[in-house]
């Protein structure tokens, strides 16, 4: 049951407000935000999805620098709120194509009729993009994607970007072609966040691999689809022992509602009929080891009694035949840095670095992939 | 058109500009009123939709309303809906003008395309006017009968608006029958869920004044709602399938066959890639073993994956939500995550909240097998640039040390960390070896020779500088410096600002000067004329009694400032297992989030849908002769009090009353105070119970058989009794929902024992010496509310009673509930005989 649900820009400006039960005060959104704006004050880091106030409690996302927040006096599923808030926001986008501060204030009475047919009286009725369509009249305002900063890669590494697909689909699934026409097009995206720990002497200490399976459809009239992954697929570590090197053990995953799994068990097959917009096929996680696609190794030299020297090494460990683009290496220096200077091996070319005074941070691009480099930084303090 | 990038500062309605911008707006509406010209539409949406824009932007657009509705005769559906948000929005305050657009939605109420329909009927239900509702039963009657199932969909939550409305007009018009019988018949399952939702709401707010509401209730969770919607429940959307959920984890099976049906009906539902999917079928999976001891720990095995993936797979916020739960899971089998400790470690780019839980995860899973390796890990965030983590790290560390795996390595990594000469370090590390040595005494040789290499003067925090003067004065013999430290200390006594520090130098002061007493005498009556002469009123109180009692005689003195001391074995701000307990019934809810139960941060009435047993849920425990016991052991802990330390900030919120200072045995004496809040909330069919009065207070003698030898129960010949008869409560919450009622019944009590009834205690006591205990209570007068059990002598027999007393009436409503139902009539001649002789000497 939720009271209220609103959309705040990054600066705290209401861009739609809805209530629904009118059980909380209309000034909601200024507590909340001046809440989650002062929360670090103590030292608390960033505010948590979900705090309460005065009996009202506050969810909330951050998706596209926008705030998507909930309130409710009930105590109700947190994440069936926070699941609800970040599927709406994917539902705004794949009705305008493009999620921002901007193209939300320029679609704002099409998100008002949205969020009248999501939720009635705080109670969930639909978020499917293909059942909405028919309740749907607004047609979208488009902005031109082609002025948004491209989102490399590197982007679903962002904090609440972690499922923008990498080939920026800026399309609104609603929307006809200017040709009338419309594309049969379905996008697949696999994409994977992989976390290795090295320690100071190279080894790997920890290795894990969170993966996803994205599409997002453009196909009319519903046809099935059949998705077939590696046939050596297995799922739960008891294979660990039984199997040798090549089979791909996941850990666990999970499957989207529509997906069909009658067949998986036998060849691997996942069967669904694709609903419009942008969703998770499948989510998945695995320990299994393997071998990271880049190696990193960090000398430090204390060169003098205020001065150290550092050397850091990213290395590529797959074959020269893939290209890896935008590759961006951070590094935190200690608050008490003054000084940076940043030297990259003799003969780099394309790459950029760069020191972050304000939040004490080294950023080095990439553009392409490298088989050794080498840059010598050298900090001081 | 998009709303002005306007402040919420300037946006106030007074605000000049608004105000003119409104008029024109009026003006230009009242052209395009009568216009029929074509393009009227496109100029109207664009002026509609600059009224909505200020409207959210928080100006006041009401003044509009009269133009609006006049351009609301549109055959448009895109201005349809936008004026329909706008009436809404400002019906309640403008009734009058609502009246207006009664017109026009309920003609569009009738319109052909069921899409205008289900529309109408949603704004017309939102209007939220009062003396409206005779305009919304019609068409919420033909709506809950359309042939379309969006217009029933809209129809059904219609009603429960109409319910908030006026519950008169609702319940008049046979609404929430008509819902159940859609409910059991319709075929969308929309329908079916959002008349579940109504009926929840409206059945649960009823129950306290209807029996059949409550029965209606209680039916709700019956075995053949239950399975109705458990077949149907791959039909429902994700949305709905949670709200089934939440339903079946309140059914309680008879048979355990019932029991592994349902799970393998539901196995699939764990592989959900919505995670709110996933945690209502594990709630059901938790509450449904909970009588199957290995069931229920192989439920926990089963849900480890599918939870590990959630937490990795989602945004941050999906996964702070999992991991909360994974928390209090690991609270109940500590050995589920053992060997997954690994993927708690935090990564370089998650937000300040889920590294905390995964911190606090860390700390959970921790035991012989892994502490080295998580400790190990721990260090490294210490010295993490994001100091706050490296904070959290530091305590993790902390109290892993204080679940005794491996104290030994840990103390030497504490020990490193007050070397590593960065402030926050040092005063976090000072303030968990202070929490060390409380717990063991035995290593206070190893630290205190590291601690007394500590100059007080990189020491800034009050609760790091605190712990190192507790730590000078209780070692005062063992740190050859410690009466100079603390006399310099003394010296600088203006300078400290804050009184917490300055309470705990005097302190110190005392134990040394009682231990080394010719060095420290110059700076013990230093700190007392400094003390007493101290602003803060409570420095000045314990620097004067400190003085006084020194006068008095020195030795008594020493015995009340510096007593034996026993090691702490539990620290006081540890949660209880009863609050833990009830965290746990309220699985998948806030109350995981925050760590409290819900009864501390909702009101009664926002509690949530699906709080059925509230009466039970919110069951009150309490015992007096806890109190007591209390009180002795803060005598001896005397100095103790102030350094309650280990202490989270977010422990201590959910617990930071000293109805929390306990031992193991008397873990009922935790729950006292939040007892006396529970009671409040007790549910009780006066609705202007809300604001009680604290002397409402009331014990339970001897609840679990305690303290207070119950008196022999006087023999009936029909029923023995058994005076030691002990039920926990959630046993007989159990049983009070398992249980069909035996006996139903109203009797009078009597005008004396209306006049005894000056308390709802004086009635316990009267029960208790006829051998019924009373197990929960609560109201105010002249409501008052009872659940009693009682057991057979020789033979484990429950009678169960609910017994509802209107001492206005002198009536009481009798409820029994028994596990042998051929008693329950003997049973109730001796309820009643003993409940007659109340007042009577």
């Amino acid at each position: 049951m939720i009271s209220q649900l609103f959309v705040l820009s990054q600066r705290g400006d209401n861009i739609v407000f809805r209530d629904y039960r009118g059980e909380v005060q209309r000034g909601s959104a200024e507590i909340f935000f001046r809440k989650v704006r002062f929360w670090n004050d103590d030292g608390e880091g960033d505010a948590p999805p979900a705090f309460n106030v005065n009996g009202v409690n506050y969810f909330h996302v951050r998706v596209s620098g926008l705030l998507f927040v909930a309130t409710t006096r009930v105590n109700v599923s947190p994440s069936l709120v926070l699941e609800l808030l970040q599927r709406i926001a994917r539902l705004i986008k794949d009705y305008l194509g493009v999620l921002n501060e901007d193209s939300l204030r320029k679609n704002f009475v099409l998100v008002y009729e949205l969020l009248d047919e999501v939720l009635d009286f705080g109670y969930v009725q639909t978020t499917s993009t293909e059942v909405l369509k028919s309740y749907v009249f607004n047609a979208p305002v488009m902005i031109d994607a082609a002025r948004m900063p491209s989102l490399g890669p590197a982007a679903i590494f962002m904090q609440g970007n972690k499922r923008m697909p990498g080939t920026a689909i800026t399309k609104s699934v609603v929307v006809n072609e200017p040709g009338g026409r419309r594309r049969e097009e379905i996008f697949v995206d696999v994409i994977e966040k992989i976390s290795v720990t090295f320690s100071a002497s190279g080894y790997i200490l920890t290795s894990e691999i969170d993966g996803t399976i994205q599409m997002k459809s453009y196909l009319t009239g519903n046809p099935e689809i059949l998705l077939a992954l590696n046939d050596d697929l297995n799922i739960g570590r008891d294979y660990r022992s039984s199997y040798g090197s090549g089979a791909v053990i996941l850990d666990d995953c999970n499957f989207h509602e529509s997906v069909q799994l009658n067949s998986f068990d036998i060849d691997r097959t996942l069967t669904l009929v694709p609903p419009d917009g942008e969703f998770s096929v499948m989510n998945y996680r695995m320990t299994q080891e393997f071998k990271p696609p880049f190696r990193i190794n960090a000398l430090l030299e204390e060169a003098g009694l205020l001065k150290a020297e550092l050397i850091l090494k990213v290395q590529a460990e797959f074959s020269s035949s893939i290209t890896a683009n935008s590759i961006l290496v951070q590094m935190p220096v200690p608050t008490y840095t003054t000084r940076v200077s940043l030297d990259l091996e003799p003969g780099a070319v394309a790459n950029t670095t760069d020191y972050k005074e304000s939040s004490k941070r080294l950023e080095w691009g990439l553009k392409k992939r490298l088989l050794v480099d080498l840059s010598i930084l050298s900090v001081q303090s | 058109m998009a709303p002005p990038a306007q402040s919420q500062r300037s946006s106030s309605p007074s605000q000049p500009s608004g105000k003119s911008e409104v008029s024109d707006l009026k003006l230009q509406l009242r052209q395009l009123a009568g216009s029929r010209a074509p393009g009227v539409d496109d100029s109207k949406r664009e002026l509609f939709k600059k009224v909505i824009s200020y409207m959210t932007i928080g100006i006041d657009v009401s003044s509009l309303f009269g133009e609006m509705v006049m351009c609301s005769a549109t055959s448009d559906i895109v201005l349809k809906k936008m004026c329909y948000l706008y009436v809404g929005n400002y019906a309640k305050v403008n009734p009058d003008l609502a009246l207006l657009t009664i017109n026009f939605l309920q003609r569009d109420c009738h319109d052909e395309d069921p899409m205008i329909r289900g529309l109408a009927l949603r704004s017309l239900c939102s209007l939220r006017v009062a003396n409206l509702v005779e305009y919304l039963v019609g068409p919420l009657g033909s709506g809950l009968k359309d042939s379309n199932s969006y217009v029933r969909i809209v129809a059904v939550i219609g009603v429960l608006k109409l319910y908030h409305i006026s519950v008169s007009t609702c319940v008049d018009a046979d609404f929430p029958s008509i819902l159940k019988h859609l409910m059991l018949n319709d075929s969308d399952t929309q329908v079916v869920a959002n008349c579940l939702s109504a009926l929840q709401e409206i059945w649960s707010a009823e129950a306290s004044t209807s029996e059949e509401a409550s029965r209606e209730r209680e039916a709700l969770i019956s075995k053949p709602v239950i399975y109705y919607l458990l077949n149907r429940i791959k039909e429902f959307s994700e949305w709905a399938q949670c709200l089934v959920l939440e339903l079946v984890a309140k059914y309680m099976p008879l048979e355990s066959d019932e029991i592994f049906d349902i799970m393998n009906l539901l196995e699939d539902r764990l592989q959900h890639a919505n995670g709110a999917v996933v945690l209502a079928t594990i709630k059901v999976f938790l509450q449904l073993t909970l009588s199957l001891t290995d069931v229920h720990q192989q439920v926990y095995e089963r849900i480890k994956a599918p939870l590990l993936t959630l937490v990795s797979s989602g945004s941050p916020e999906q996964s702070y939500a999992v991991l909360s739960h994974l928390h209090i899971l690991v609270m109940r089998a500590p050995y589920i995550f053992s060997s997954d400790y690994k993927h708690f470690y935090c990564q370089y780019n998650e937000p300040y909240y889920v590294k905390r839980l995964k911190l606090e995860m860390l700390t959970a899973v921790a035991n012989e097998s892994n502490t080295y390796e998580i400790v190990t890990e721990l260090c490294e965030y210490a010295a993490n640039v994001d100091i706050p983590i490296a904070r959290e790290s530091i305590r993790a560390v902390g109290k892993i040390a204080l679940q005794q795996y491996d104290v030994n390595a840990i103390v030497d990594r504490l020990l490193q960390f007050l070397e590593m000469e960065k402030d926050y370090v040092t005063a976090e590390a000072l303030v968990l070896v202070k929490d060390l040595l409380r717990k063991y005494p035995q290593w206070s040789h190893d630290c205190i020779a590291v601690v007394g290499n500590i100059s007080s003067k990189n020491v800034q925090e009050p609760k790091a500088k605190a712990a190192l003067i507790w730590m000078l004065g209780e070692y005062s013999q063992d740190m050859q410096d410690a009466p100079y430290i603390l006399e310099s200390l003394v010296e600088n006594w203006d300078e400290e600002h804050s009184a917490e520090v300055r309470l705990h130098l005097l302190t110190a002061v005392m134990k040394c000067f009682f231990k080394r007493p010719p060095e420290t005498q110059n700076a013990l009556g230093a700190a007392l004329a400094a003390g007493i002469a101290d602003f803060h009123q409570d420095v000045h109180d314990r620097a004067l009694f400190y003085y006084r009692i020194l006068q008095y005689n020195v030795s008594v003195a020493e015995h009340v400032v510096n007593p034996p001391k026993q090691a702490v074995s539990v620290f006081a701000d540890t949660q209880s297992s009863e609050i833990k307990d009830r965290i746990f019934d309220e699985f998948n809810s806030l109350s995981v989030v925050y760590q409290k139960p819900s009864y501390m941060f909702t009101d009664k009435e926002h509690r949530g849908p699906f709080e059925f047993s509230d009466e039970l849920g919110n069951l009150s425990i309490g015992g007096e002769a806890a109190d007591n016991v209390v009180s002795a052991q803060r005598v001896e802990a005397n100095d103790k009090d102030l350094l309650l330390t280990t202490s989270e900030k977010e422990e201590t919120r959910g617990s930071s009353n000293n109805g929390t200072d306990y031992t193991a045995p008397y873990d009922s004496s935790s729950t006292s105070v939040f007892a006396s809040q529970t009671r409040m909330e007790l549910e009780i069919s006066n609705p202007t119970s809300a604001g009680h009065a604290p002397q409402a207070s009331l014990g339970i003698d001897d609840l679990l058989g305690l303290g207070l030898p119950a008196a022999p129960a006087p023999s009936s010949p029909q029923l023995k009794l058994s005076s030691k008869a002990v039920l926990d409560p959630s046993a007989f919450q159990q049983k009070w929902r398992q249980l069909p009622v035996a006996l139903s019944q109203e009797c009078s009590v009597s005008p004396q024992g209306v006049a005894a009834f000056t308390s709802p205690q004086a009635l316990l006591r009267h029960m208790q010496s006829h051998s019924i205990h009373c197990i929960a209570s609560g109201g105010q007068s002249p409501n008052f509310k009872f659940f009693f059990f009682a057991q057979k002598a020789e033979e484990t027999s429950n009678y169960l009673v609910e017994c509802v007393i209107n001492t206005s009436s002198a009536k009481a409503q009798i409820k029994i509930k028994a596990d042998d139902q051929s008693t329950s009539s003997a049973f109730s001649t001796v309820f009643q005989s003993a409940l007659s002789r109340f007042g009577i000497p």
